[in-house]
This record gives C-alpha cells, structure tokens and sequence, in this order.
C-alpha cells in the first residue's frame, strides 16, 4: 500500500490476523459478521484458530475472557455497535475488570457505515470503552496505522479496544517509515494559530482543512490521536500553549469521544477553547456515505468553521 | 487423584457451612442461602475431584472451577481456605474494605479462583472458554462452571450452553445449582427456566440430575459426567437453598441477609452438634 490509496481498516484487520496467525499463536472469534468484519481471511487461513460464535455477542466476550484466562490472546470481533455496545458490561466485568488479554476488535464503527442506517451506525464507542479502567481505546485514521496498531495490540498484554471502518479511507501515512507508540499523538502537521485534533478517518479531513485554512493565511497544527486512551496530555498542553485555541474532529458522538477526552484534559492543563466537530447528539440514517458525512457535519469545511471560532473565542 | 472418604466429605461440607456462616456473619451481608446450598459439590470437587494444587494455584494444567453464580462467593473462600489457598481465619474479613476477600470472586486478588464472576449469565461463557483453550493445547484439564437456577434466566447462559455443544466440549461439566429459589421468589413464581432437563438435551449436552446433598450421588454424576464424549455435560443439581441451618432452609430471605450475633450462634450451635455427630 501506498499513500493515496484508499482502504477500509476492516480490510487491514483481516489481512493482518492473517498475516500475524503465522508467528503468533492466538484465537480468533466473531458473531456472524466474519464476511464484513474480514476476519472471514483468518478463517480461511486458520480454521482452527478462528471461532464463530453464532448471534451471541454476549458470549462471545465471555468466550474470550475464558480463552485469554487460560492463557491465549484472542481477537473477538463485531460491529462496534454490538460489540461495544450489545457486550458493553460482559467487556466491562469479564474483561476489563479481570484485566484479561483481549483485544476487541471492532469495525463498522460510525456513521460511515451507510446504508444499514442509525441501528448499526455506533456514535458511542469511544465514549463507552473509554471509561473503563485498563482499557486501551485506539482508532487508527489508515491502513498503515491500522496494520501497526493490531501489530501492537498482539504483543500488548491486557484489554484493548481497536476501532476499524468499513468506508474506505486514504492512505497517509508512509508504510516505510510509520511507527505506532501508544499514548503517542502524532503531529502531522505544523501550525501557529490554531490546533486541529483528529482520530480516525477525520485525520485526512483535518489536513484537508489544514490546506484550506492555510489559503486563508490561517496556520494551523493537525494533530492526528490515534490512541484516545491513555491519551497524549503533554502533547494537547504543548499545543494548546503554543496555538490557544483547538478543534477536535471525530467520527463519534461529541459527547463521550475524544472530543470530551480533549476539553477535560484542556480544562485542567492549560484551558483554551475547544471546539467539537462530531455527531452532534443525534443518531445516524440510511443513505451513501459522502451526503451522510456532509448531513452530519463530518467535513473539512465544518472543521474550518469550528477553527474559526475557536480562534474568534481566544483569550 | 486425592481421595476423600465419605465421612471427611460430610466434615469438609460441614466447615465449608461454618466458614460461609463466620464469613457472612462477620461482614453483616452476603449471601447465605445459595452459599449453603453447593457447600456439599464444593467439598466433593476441591477434595476429590479436581487436579489442582493449593501450593501452583496458576498451573496452567489444573483443572479450573468457575462460579457463575458468583454471590455464592462464600462458599468458594470457605472451600479454597479449607483447601489451603489461604487461612481460614481470613474468611472473616469477607467483604472488607482491606480485604482480598470481595463480595464477588475476583481471580486478580484472591489465590485460586479462577474466573472473576457475579455479573449473573457471564462465568459460563468463561468456562466454555477455558474449556475451548483445553481442546486446542490439548491439554486433558476440565472445566467446572456452576450456575445457578435463577441465573438460567439470563439469556447468556443458553447462548454459552448451545455454543459449548457446538464446539463439543466434553471437557466442560456445567452444574444448574437447582434451589429452586432466587430474590424475588421462587423461580416457578418469577420467571420459570424449568424443565432443566429437556432443555439440556434439546441444547445438544448430556443432562444428568443430581442430589446436590448426597455424595452418592454426586459422586455417580461426576463420574458419569466424565465419560461423556463430544458432548458437553449439565448436571442438574437439586438442592436446598440454606442447606444444613434449620432456619434459613428453603427461605427466600437468606438469599441474601446476613444472621444477626443470636441467629450466628444458633447456626454455629447446629453445624458443631452435625460435625460432632459424624
């Protein structure tokens, strides 16, 4: 893969169990999803290390928390409307709370996951996975972080919480020279005035928005925070002491997510505006992706307008 | 494999009573009832049953025990202490703030317990877990999930039941502690889960129905249970909510009330004149 190529996470996901089920030995399960999650590749690949645990999402958490007890890391996948929401207190007191080796893998997160509309389109899971103490919540904005992040989360031992896509997203980040660090937000670009803070498939947006601001003579920083927790506190106080004013931009509710995780680390370390660009407290709908995120405000030119008044808000 | 006469089960059962008791008492709540009433498989599958070893409480070949039904949390520190994971004195300190003792089994801070459990409809997806781990290091270990009759209700208990069928775990014994009573009354009154037995079946498992007070009985079951191939077994466990005090058998309030200081010695009064007795 290369830069500008566009590929959904879950794509990633399944290659990448794939490619890690021939040095590592671990388990993975999913709730008759495997065709949409990808997991279906590590099925073909590893039929005995791959369980599909039927319509029970439920379960299939205490499965894993049972497997990872007696000492395999698993990987157990869903949607992430029923993987972190349907499972939400099976991963809350049978993982999270024992601390177990689990890593749940969760895709179709957002409302890019279209057509299926508001039952499926899960606004909330940063928010619910984000509160649970141990957990490790990660969204990673490409293929290349994608791929990275799995990587880390097989030899990380303890829960943790990826958030993969179904749309297909742009390739930014360079294959060759990409690391991932956990807790480690990653400037992409420079700026002055104001910061942009992103995660997900809104990192591409917030460089688009960055160009645009930039025409605008307007230099702003694009803070790609692929880890939402434990998240980068000394990078957010060193942007907002160098820039005074932020904009977060997530593909989840405004409420609960990363934009909620930025202003309360903000409010305590060095408190400057911060404008939310997100879902704004409502469910999704049906429909192809480009006119939902232009519905729901998931834009570079919303982000522009938030960075616009945040800067107005100053100090 | 350690052998337990009868005689000594019934005096195992017995302390295992009087621990549940001291504990409960000592920390002013819990949950009594459901506590006395698998004191009696406890003692049978920590002292004759189950591979394991007090002094390796992590081998990674023992056999494991998960209680689903994880208020009855009582009766397994009163098992481990007798067993010798931890002092008995400690079961006194059962549900305080400094304790490793909590209100529900927690595996990261009490030695022996397997799975953290209490959040009712979760353990026995664990063990089917465990189990499943078992068949792919194919190692021989079991796994013992005890769940009880009220907790049927929850709708995870038959999704781990159809899924440990599916993938065949005969290395899985699941027991239905079948008091026949939970918080709001009893079970045929709330919501009833019954039959056990053709649900069982109708699951794809072998159901095999017990006296959870007779070491015959248990003992047949188990052994029955582990000559049961590529299916996984249910023992339906009957038993007395309360079992060996007078006054809290078959009562729905010693569900979850502590004795207060009068009823504590009248208890104790009755589980020394049993173990005197045997």
């Amino acid at each position: 893969m290369k830069i500008g190529d566009k590929i959904a996470t879950r794509e990633t996901y399944g290659k990448t169990l794939v490619a890690l089920g021939e040095t590592h030995d671990f388990v993975v399960l999913d709730a008759d999803l495997a065709e949409a999650t990808k997991t279906v590749y590590f099925k073909k690949a590893f039929p005995d290390r791959f369980f599909d645990c039927g319509i029970a999402e439920s379960n299939m958490i205490g499965v894993a928390a049972g497997l990872a007890a007696a000492g395999k890391p698993v990987f157990a996948s869903s949607f992430a409307m029923f993987a972190a929401g349907r499972a939400f207190e099976q991963i809350r007191n049978s993982v999270a709370y024992p601390h177990l080796n689990v890593k749940i893998a969760a895709t179709h997160a957002g409302i890019t996951v279209g057509e299926d509309g508001a039952t499926h389109q899960c606004n909330e899971d940063i928010a619910l996975m984000r509160t649970l103490p141990g957990m490790l919540v990660i969204n990673p904005s490409d293929a290349v972080e994608a791929e990275a992040a799995i990587k880390f989360a097989l030899e990380h031992e303890g829960p943790c919480y990826l958030r993969f896509g179904r749309y297909a997203v742009p390739v930014i980040h360079d294959p060759e020279s990409y690391t991932f660090t956990l807790g480690k937000g990653e400037v992409l670009r420079d700026g002055t005035d104001v910061t942009i803070v992103a995660t997900g498939l809104m990192v591409s947006m917030a460089l688009e928005a960055a160009e645009i601001l930039a025409a605008e003579n307007t230099s702003a920083r694009v803070i790609n925070m692929a880890t939402i927790k434990p998240l980068d506190s000394e990078l957010l106080e060193k942007a907002a002491r160098e820039t005074g004013a932020v904009v977060t931009a997530e593909e989840h509710s405004v409420i609960g997510g990363l934009g909620s995780a930025v202003a309360e680390t903000l409010s305590l370390l060095y408190p400057v505006p911060v404008h939310r660009v997100g879902v704004m407290d409502s469910f999704g709908r049906s429909g192809k992706v480009p006119p939902l995120l232009k519905r729901y405000g998931l834009t570079p030119s919303r982000i522009v307008e938030k960075a616009k008044l945040a800067m107005a808000a100053k100090r | 494999m350690e052998k337990t006469s009868m005689i000594d089960l019934k005096k195992i059962a017995t302390q295992i009573r009087m621990g549940i008791i001291e504990g409960v008492h000592a920390a002013g709540a819990g949950h009594p009832g459901g506590s006395l009433s698998i004191a009696d498989i406890l003692a049978y599958l920590y002292f004759t049953e189950m591979k394991v070893d007090p002094k390796d409480p992590k081998n990674p070949d023992r056999d494991r025990l998960v209680l689903s039904k994880g208020h009855a949390a009582p009766a397994l520190y009163a098992t481990l202490a007798l067993k010798g994971y931890f002092p008995v004195e400690d079961l006194k300190t059962l549900r305080q703030a400094d304790s490793y003792l909590q209100g529900h089994p927690d595996m990261k801070k009490t030695p022996g317990v397997d799975m953290t459990s209490g959040s009712l409809g979760q353990g026995i997806s664990a063990a089917c877990g465990m189990a499943l781990c078992g068949k792919l290091d194919k190692k021989d270990y079991r796994v013992y999930a005890i769940v009880g009759d009220g907790e049927s209700e929850e709708g995870q208990v038959w999704e781990a039941i159809m899924f440990a069928a599916h993938n065949k775990l005969d290395n899985l014994c699941i027991v239905i502690d079948h008091n026949g009573l939970q918080i709001d009354g009893a079970i045929h009154e709330i919501v009833s889960p019954a039959p056990f037995e053709e649900k069982i079946t109708a699951f794809g498992c072998h159901a095999i129905t017990m006296d959870a007070h007779d070491f015959d009985s248990i003992e047949a079951a188990f052994a029955e249970a582990k000559t049961v191939k590529g299916k996984p077994t249910v023992i339906v466990s009957k038993s007395v909510k309360g079992k060996g005090i007078s006054f809290m058998e078959n009562l729905v309030k010693w569900h979850g009330s502590a004795p207060n200081d009068e009823q504590y010695a009248q208890a104790m009064a009755e589980l020394n004149n049993a173990l005197a007795a045997l």
